[in-house]
């Protein structure tokens, strides 16, 4: 069977500023994104014939392709769980227009998510006790944080890591929010002092361990890799992209666990042929756990590679969340590090990694990774 | 400890009914498979071992350890305003299932993992009844 390796690019990426109130509807918001992405790849709304969202988005295909003023919608769909599925949206787009069943696909994302409803609160994943809830929250573990710091309590049981590690990943991050205009927390340093004082929110996570909450919009638009060649920006070919379900994995193992194996398999190449990187930090030891599960480093060993600067802009063996990640740039659910990992290809991040052939973008802690690699 | 507000209460479904049924008549049962023995928990409609839908109840001894634990000390949602700190556990029972629990008895301060513990039934409102634990 042919393989996806390079058939597809993303041609066009587009964002909104980043804030705590935007001030419009995350429709307008993800419109304005879409515009912004079609623009950068010097394509047309009459262009798009394929739609695809997170299905926690609240703007339906519908509303959008109504607005866009798209006629003939030949693809759309969504991908279940909750923001952790926007590598899982490049495959099937990239899977779609690879087979032919759509020719310009849009992904796209738009959220009030400190203004409007707050993923931190409980306020979007809450099941009021319902369904698997039924054993989780009458004990009061009602929001992400609570089922993710279960697991980063094993993980530091089982191999050590430390929370003093955990802030060495908050305070890499904002050294490159602090070289990124965009960013939330562009003017605000971080120490690994200020990152241990802060309170816990939910012990072992401190403050600055959990991720922003932000309003905003983003979107990427996809076209075969021929076609992105003759447009405005140079393409970031789509070297892999996969996906994997949070499937029953107890509270050690990330689901990266199971992807890593497919995703290296399918992209031919070794974890250490990567340039740099974009992890998706709801929390900041999930850095240090996918490093480990993605096999960058070996188990027990993130903490200590984070610790010694391995993730930094400035001198890291592999630069990460280079623009500051969901902990310091703006937390819009992988969508923001899709962006950056596209800017990366093309040399335009305000931290640039030198010569970058192939960045690596997980967007959920093993449920789905892309690898971008740039024309040669 | 009666109900607490803020939290919800445990949802019964078509999969999960019997285990909150035996708790309000006091005993905690876990589901299993009939065919392979294998324990699943939370409960569901098939077995993911081995694929029958053959399922029981059986009697557990409620002994176990602390696997994992959070302490939540900061009120996230307005409805735990004075119910923080609070713990939660993940107790590994002696015959392997992982329930996700309180102490009823332990200052947040004092958890740890491998904290040997022992079921404790105690009722949240009329209707149901959950299993927490108490230090061994």
């Amino acid at each position: 069977m042919e393989s996806l390796r390079n058939r597809v690019a993303i041609a066009g990426i587009g964002e909104t500023e980043y804030s705590r109130a935007s001030g419009r509807s995350e429709t307008r918001l993800a419109l304005e994104a879409i515009l912004h992405a079609l623009d950068d790849a010097g394509l047309r709304r009459e262009d798009v014939d394929g739609l695809m969202r997170w299905s926690v988005d609240t703007s339906s295909e519908a509303e959008i392709a109504s607005n866009l003023g798209v006629r003939d919608l030949a693809w759309f769909g969504e991908v279940n769980q909750a923001g952790n599925v926007g590598a899982a949206l490049v495959a099937h787009a990239a899977a779609a227009i690879a087979t032919g069943l759509a020719h310009c696909i849009v992904i796209y994302r738009g959220v009030n998510g400190r203004s409007g409803r707050r993923y931190g609160r409980g306020e979007v994943t809450g099941r009021r006790g319902q369904g698997a809830a039924a054993f989780t929250e009458p004990f009061g573990l009602l929001t992400p944080q609570h089922q993710l710091a279960m697991v980063a309590r094993s993980r530091m049981h089982e191999f050590g890591t430390t929370s003093r590690q955990f802030g060495w990943v908050a305070v890499s991050e904002r050294e490159h929010a602090n070289r990124n205009p965009r960013a939330m927390f562009y003017d605000t340093p971080l120490t690994i002092d200020d990152h241990q004082s802060s309170r816990f929110v939910v012990d072992p996570f401190h403050l600055y361990d959990c991720c922003l909450e932000t309003d905003g919009g983003g979107a990427l638009v996809l076209v075969s890799a021929e076609r992105a060649r003759g447009l405005r920006k140079p393409p970031a070919l789509i070297r892999a992209a996969a996906q994997a379900g949070h499937g029953e994995r107890g509270f050690v193992d990330t689901a990266a666990v199971s992807l890593a194996p497919r995703l290296w398999a399918q992209a031919e190449v070794a974890p250490d042929e990567i340039d740099v990187a974009q992890i998706y930090d709801h929390f900041a030891p999930y850095v240090i756990f996918a490093l480990e599960d993605y096999g960058f480093v070996a188990r027990g060993e993130g903490g200590p590679f984070v610790e010694a600067g391995g993730i930094r802009w400035d001198g890291g063996v592999l630069p990460v969340n280079t623009s500051g990640g969901h902990l310091s740039e703006a937390y819009l659910q992988g969508m923001n590090q899709l962006i950056e990992s596209v800017r990366q290809v093309r040399g335009e991040s305000t931290s640039q990694v030198e010569d970058v052939q192939l960045s690596f973008c997980d967007t959920g802690i093993g449920t789905g990774a892309v690898i971008l690699e740039r024309d040669r | 400890m009666s109900a607490r507000p803020g939290f919800p209460l445990p949802v019964p479904s078509e999969d999960s009914a019997p285990f909150w049924e035996y708790l309000r008549q006091g005993e905690l049962r876990v589901q299993r498979c009939l065919v392979c023995t294998a324990f699943a928990h939370p409960p569901r409609l098939m077995c993911p071992n081995c694929g029958s839908f053959d399922r029981e109840w059986v009697p557990v001894s409620g002994r176990g350890t602390v696997y994992s634990y959070v302490v939540t000390r900061q009120a996230i949602h307005p409805s735990f305003e004075g119910h923080t700190p609070y713990a939660t556990v993940v107790v590994e029972l002696a015959e392997g299932p992982l329930l996700t629990s309180n102490l009823v008895d332990v200052p947040v301060d004092e958890v740890r993992v491998g904290l040997p513990v022992m079921v404790a039934l105690v009722t949240a409102g009329d209707e149901v009844t959950l299993p927490l634990f108490r230090r061994m």
